[in-house]
């Protein structure tokens, strides 16, 4: 038999149709919707008489608009509010599980998803949002999709794509004290470019990878995005099961036996071919930062922002820009750069280990005066988890207080938005112009060098005060 | 989403020499909060576009009279960033019907074909040429014919192919979309879940 790849095995069990000289009929296990991306597809849908085909297979949440300040009361803004409505309405109407505000499943989708065992490996997952990614780390096919495909799920559980290339990024050895997961993505892109992964779904594989928590593994496959590829996962192991086991909509008993029995072949065949592959040593890679406006813009956090020596036309222009945006210059050191703000949360760092090892870095130490720091938890369930850790006294102790689930000022879409021109360190996923605010600045890192930038008011390198 | 079928353009470009234009750029987070699909295009590139009080910004392109036309010519890795679906329908509202680039993102690409919009893809050699003959003069003419699956510098005859998936050249060419061809095969997906 032909050795496969995993991505392979998954994807070709649910291809119901190839269609002559066009994409596959991909069916898909699980679809996640949230307010911003779902109401045209809903009405799209309406206006076609339809109904949604396979509503249990779907589970909805608000997220991207949603304040974290007062959720017990009503939503400020008019448009926000309406859109969250329209979504919680088109839920009832359609008969699809909605997590509201304030409910004990809420947060965002791609946190409540892995937390209530709704990803599971071998799914083929996908969401009107482009993080979707994240749930690879469990060995699924995720990928973010427009709102068409959203309108097309809903109408026959079945999406139009044609079959990506596919790519291995491996990275062995051991990663140094105070390197993450972020920094292990951040590395990636810097190295192949946002456009890098474009036509491909990645598989992470390595030491550094297995020995990643499914929390680090989300956060690596949560960023796959940023490369341009469609998606990222890492083959399921006995990490994974670990975390799918025992929550509320993984398989329970005999079901369980057999699901992980089934799970154990999901793996690339030895022999397996790539179209694109990618070896790195986990030993290069330090605590990493950006410094640019896309997310492949990323240094160690000790080196200095490259110069445009040998670049030309479109591409030295860009880069210009691009520094000009941040108030840069090429040669300039990124240690030592003044920080306004800083942001833990959103759906590549607002999980529970992300705020341990926040609150880890920061206690006895104090905030920066200068320092306006945003702590989101991703959940209702993290914030809980942070509560019952003893978390919040740490954090309050050291100046930082807690807000409450969403994305927040990851994309800016609520009153959370960094003001222009200032300076935010940032656990999320996006330094785009203008993504946390107009005229925001961003620098994306880890959680851990969010919290030595929050204590000391510039960027600083986490490891020296470990 | 019904849009228009599509044939033959041929029309000037509005030309955006930047490379990763990202959907936050094409269309900013804080103007996807309508639940209709409507007057996407009056925000397209608003941060670049508008001054904070509103006030076009001269130097962009699309203020500046000499350029029009129905076809937007970007520099690589147009489209990076967010599924958000808006960013096509920004574009196509705004009045383009055409992408040109040497690079989508995937997601983009899909969106735009999704929408009546259709990406071109040509060498970065051709797409400086035509960067260049729009520099040269911006009323000059391109023509886009998706039959042919051509794209041609009207002024010097030069032209060059494209790409397209066969299926999705025909959706465009008859202003269909896959959720008929989808919901035309539920008594199929039914057998498949078993």
């Amino acid at each position: 038999m032909e050795a496969k790849t995993l991505f392979d095995k998954i994807w070709d069990a649910h291809v119901v149709k190839k269609v002559e000289g066009g994409p596959n009929v991909l069916y898909i296990d699980r679809h996640l919707i949230h307010e911003v991306t779902s109401p045209v597809a809903f009405l799209g849908l309406k206006n076609r008489g339809l109904k949604v085909f396979r509503p249990d297979k779907t589970t909805a949440t608000p997220d991207h608009n949603v304040p974290t300040q007062d959720q017990h009361l009503s939503i400020k803004d008019e448009l926000s509010r309406n859109q969250v409505e329209k979504l919680k309405q088109n839920c009832a109407e359609h008969g699809i599980v909605y997590h509201d505000l304030q409910s004990e499943g809420h947060g965002i989708v791609h946190i409540i998803g892995p937390e209530m065992g709704l990803t599971q490996p071998g799914m083929t997952i996908v969401c009107g949002d482009s993080h979707t990614s994240t749930h690879g780390a469990f060995g699924a096919i995720a990928f973010g999709i427009g709102t068409s495909e959203v309108e097309m799920v809903f109408a026959s559980q079945c999406i139009m794509q044609p079959k990506p290339k596919k790519m291995r990024i491996t990275v062995n050895g051991e990663l140094s004290k105070g390197v993450t997961a972020k920094d292990i993505a951040l590395y990636i892109i810097s190295k192949i470019s946002t456009s890098g992964g474009t036509g491909h779904f990645i598989e992470y594989a390595g030491s550094a990878i297995t020995g990643l928590s499914m929390e680090g593994r989300m956060t690596l496959c949560n960023l796959s995005i940023e490369s341009g590829a469609r998606g990222g996962m890492i083959a399921p192991d006995e990490t994974t099961f670990a975390y799918v086991k025992g929550r509320q909509f993984a398989p329970k008993g005999e079901e369980w036996d057999n699901a992980v029995a089934k799970w154990k072949e999901l793996k690339s065949d030895d022999g397996a071919v790539f179209d694109t592959e990618y070896v790195y040593d986990a030993a290069d890679i330090e605590p990493m930062i950006t410094y640019g406006t896309n997310p492949g813009m990323g240094v160690g956090v000790t080196q200095s922002i490259p110069t445009s020596e040998g670049m030309e036309g479109t591409d030295k222009t860009t880069y210009i820009k691009s520094l000009q945006y941040m108030g840069y210059h090429e040669g300039d050191s990124m240690k030592g750069k003044p920080v306004d703000y800083v942001f833990l949360g959103s759906c590549t760092n607002g999980r529970i280990e992300d705020f341990r090892a926040f609150a880890e870095f920061v206690k006895g130490k104090q905030k920066a005066p200068g320092v306006d720091a945003w702590l989101v938890p991703g959940s209702k369930r993290v914030e809980s988890q942070i509560r019952e850790e003893g978390l919040t006294e740490i954090l309050e102790a050291a100046g930082f207080e807690l807000r409450q689930p969403g994305c927040s000022a990851c994309l800016a879409m609520n009153e959370d938005k960094i003001p222009e021109g200032k300076y935010a360190v940032s656990t999320t996923n996006r330094n785009f112009e203008g993504r946390q605010g107009p005229g925001s600045r961003t620098m994306l890192a880890s959680p851990l060098t969010a919290a030595a930038a929050a204590v000391t008011g510039v960027v600083t390198d986490p490891r020296e005060m470990m | 989403m019904a849009y228009d079928k599509f044939s033959v353009i041929n029309t000037p470009a509005v030309p955006l020499p930047i490379e990763n234009v990202d959907t936050d750029q094409i269309i900013p987070a804080r103007f996807l909060k309508a639940v209709e699909r409507k007057g996407f295009g009056d925000n397209l590139f608003r941060d670049w576009r508008y001054e904070k009080d509103g006030t076009p910004k001269a130097d962009f392109p699309l203020n500046n009279p000499k350029y029009s036309g129905k076809i937007l010519v970007g520099g690589k890795n147009f489209g990076s960033g967010s599924s958000r679906e808006h960013a096509a329908w920004a574009i196509y509202d705004y009045g383009f019907r055409v992408v040109v680039s040497s690079f989508f993102a995937d997601i983009f690409k899909g969106n735009a074909l999704n929408n009546g919009l259709l990406p071109v893809v040509v060498t970065p050699e051709f797409l400086q040429k035509i960067f260049d003959a729009i520099e040269k003069d911006a009323t000059t003419a391109f023509e886009v014919d998706l039959e042919k699956q051509t794209f041609t510098i009207t002024a010097t005859g030069e032209s060059a192919e494209f790409e397209i998936n066969p299926y999705k050249k025909h959706c465009l060419q008859n202003g269909l979309d896959d959720i008929d061809y989808l919901v035309a095969m539920k008594d199929e997906i039914a057998a498949f879940e078993g």
